[in-house]
């Protein structure tokens, strides 16, 4: 059985579906990228799993367990991290009160903060700064670090790359690839960089117009000249 | 010289009121981002209920603690009840069931204790210092609210700064969602902002009264006045408020004292608006940006 399930996953902003019958699933220590273009309905599919979105129908399971209707807080407490488009930092903390904000609810049994950096050496020479002063990438490890925190088991990554350059993209891919290869996390990876996402990831889906178009070995899916062509732009 | 000095006195005692009020407004804003404009009547029901309890039992310390514990609760209700339904909406949406809330709330306390102003017993003595034969406009009273103000604003910036419980509170203030999405409960957070503001509200309700009277409209000067100090201090500092507060209550006093009372309402709005044009940020602003 797969660490986490959706299972004909649909959820509709008032009469539009974003999110249309959607099935994968992503095992411990995988990667699973989802890819398609903007409005395809992958941010949604990640706020539905996390809990911020009411899907329509369908199930999410995380071990087995359903957490259709669990609430957002609740949910990260069964061991799902979701990191957010646009990397959710809040800009008003300093960094280090971001990392510690991750691990609260775990209290004594958060990671050390040592550990976060020693994972990301940039973040613990900006420890005292405020989030707002951090560059894209910085962000993006702080907003991954502070996931970290809480020892999840699966990680929700949206568009990690987003406007980030391409050498700290390749950085960021490195690092999601550790977590999953040594950590064991389980990965549910968005990207509009279907390259990138597809150069790390085991299996990948593509959706648009919010249904599933493709599923396949990451591999097969790079391979696919149509699907690149018409879905992923490379 | 001696009135320079009464002046400074009186400045210092005044304005230590007006920074406890500051205090409250600040710490909703930081927890909630919403400026409470029936903080004024909050503090009003409280101290009237304070009022009540110690006119029955005789016990001055026993109406301050059912006073707070009444802000405390009222802080708690306020915002489960009203508040949560405009949170996460436009801010005008909150101004505007805040000031219906006073409204309201003036009202009751009409209906209830009646619309003429009652005395009210200071908690210690108001009588000032023999200092040298001279008495000096400065009671063993003021010390205590001196001291509270400078109690009040240490204890809030320790919990906001140095506790996991202020980081959760600052976090599901500036970020509901993704304060949620980090495991914290964003509706107690901001129940627990309401209340303790409610709870430091009713302190300054407590200190004031035995100034200007208890009445459903008598604090509403103090409002204006603890509205102004806290935007001097930037809003969002507590130790901005506590100095805001004092530097307003000197500029009043000074006003006062050496142009006339009359004048005393006109200058805080001219110190408001100046503040604000200049300085947006207020004097002690750490952020450049302002949301109201």
């Amino acid at each position: 059985m797969a660490l986490l399930e959706i299972e004909d996953l649909t959820t509709d902003y008032g009469p539009v579906r974003a999110v249309d019958d959607v099935t994968l699933a992503v095992e411990q220590g995988s990667i699973t990228a989802v890819l398609g273009a903007n409005g395809a309905g992958k941010t949604t599919l990640l706020r539905t799993i996390s809990g911020l979105e009411q899907p329509s129908a369908g199930h999410v399971r995380l071990d087995g367990q359903e957490l259709i209707g669990v609430r957002v807080e609740d949910i990260v407490r069964r061991g799902l991290a979701h990191v957010p488009e646009g990397r959710g930092v809040i800009a008003e903390l300093s960094t280090e009160e971001n990392l510690r904000l991750g691990g609260l609810w775990r209290g004594a049994d958060a990671v050390a903060l040592s550990d976060i950096y020693d994972l990301f050496p940039l973040l613990r020479e900006r420890r005292s700064q405020l989030a707002a002063s951090l560059s894209g990438g910085e962000r993006q490890m702080l907003s991954i670090g502070r996931a970290l925190m809480a020892r999840p088991r699966v990680l929700l990554l949206d568009e990690p790359s987003l406007g980030l350059a391409p050498i700290v993209t390749a950085q960021i891919m490195k690092l999601i690839s550790t977590l999953a290869s040594e950590r064991g996390l389980a990965v549910l990876l968005v990207e509009q960089n279907a390259r990138s996402a597809l150069s790390i990831a085991e299996r990948g889906v593509v959706l648009n117009l919010g249904r599933v178009v493709a599923e396949d070995a990451a591999g097969a899916l790079a391979a696919d000249e149509g699907l690149r062509a018409a879905y992923l732009g490379f | 010289m001696t009135r320079f000095i009464d002046l400074t006195l009186n400045g210092i005692s005044t304005g230590a009121i007006y920074a406890v009020v500051a205090l409250a407004l600040v710490l909703i804003w930081r927890a909630t981002r919403i400026v409470n404009f029936a903080q004024g009547a909050m503090l009003m029901i409280t101290t009237f209920i304070a009022s009540s309890v110690i006119s029955s039992s005789g016990s001055y310390w026993l109406g301050f603690g059912v006073a707070l514990v009444c802000g405390l609760v009222l802080g708690a209700v306020v915002e489960r009840v009203l508040m949560r339904r405009v949170e996460g909406g436009p801010p005008l949406n909150a101004v505007i069931v805040a000031l219906g809330l006073l409204i309201l709330l003036e009202a009751i306390a009409g209906m209830i204790w009646g619309n003429t102003p009652r005395s009210f017993p200071p908690a210690f003595s108001i009588q000032g210092y023999d200092i040298g034969g001279t008495r000096v406009l400065f009671s063993p009273n003021d010390t205590f609210t001196v001291l509270v103000v400078i109690g009040v604003a240490l204890v809030l910036t320790a919990v906001f700064r140095g506790t996991a419980i202020g980081l959760k509170m600052r976090a599901a203030a500036f970020r509901p969602e993704v304060a949620r999405m980090l495991g914290v409960r964003v509706g107690r957070m901001l129940t627990l902002g309401w209340a303790l503001a409610a709870l430091v509200g009713s302190l300054a309700g407590l200190l004031v009264a035995p100034e200007i009277f208890v009445g459903p409209n008598q604090f509403d000067p103090i409002l204006v006045f603890g509205f102004t100090a806290a935007v001097l201090g930037g809003l969002d500092s507590f130790a901005g408020a506590a100095v805001g507060g004092i530097l307003l209550g000197l500029a009043l006093s000074y006003v006062s004292g050496y142009e006339g009372s009359s004048l005393v309402t006109l200058a805080a709005l001219v110190i408001l608006i100046v503040v604000l044009m200049i300085r947006p940020g207020g004097l002690f602003s750490s952020t450049q940006e302002r949301r109201v």
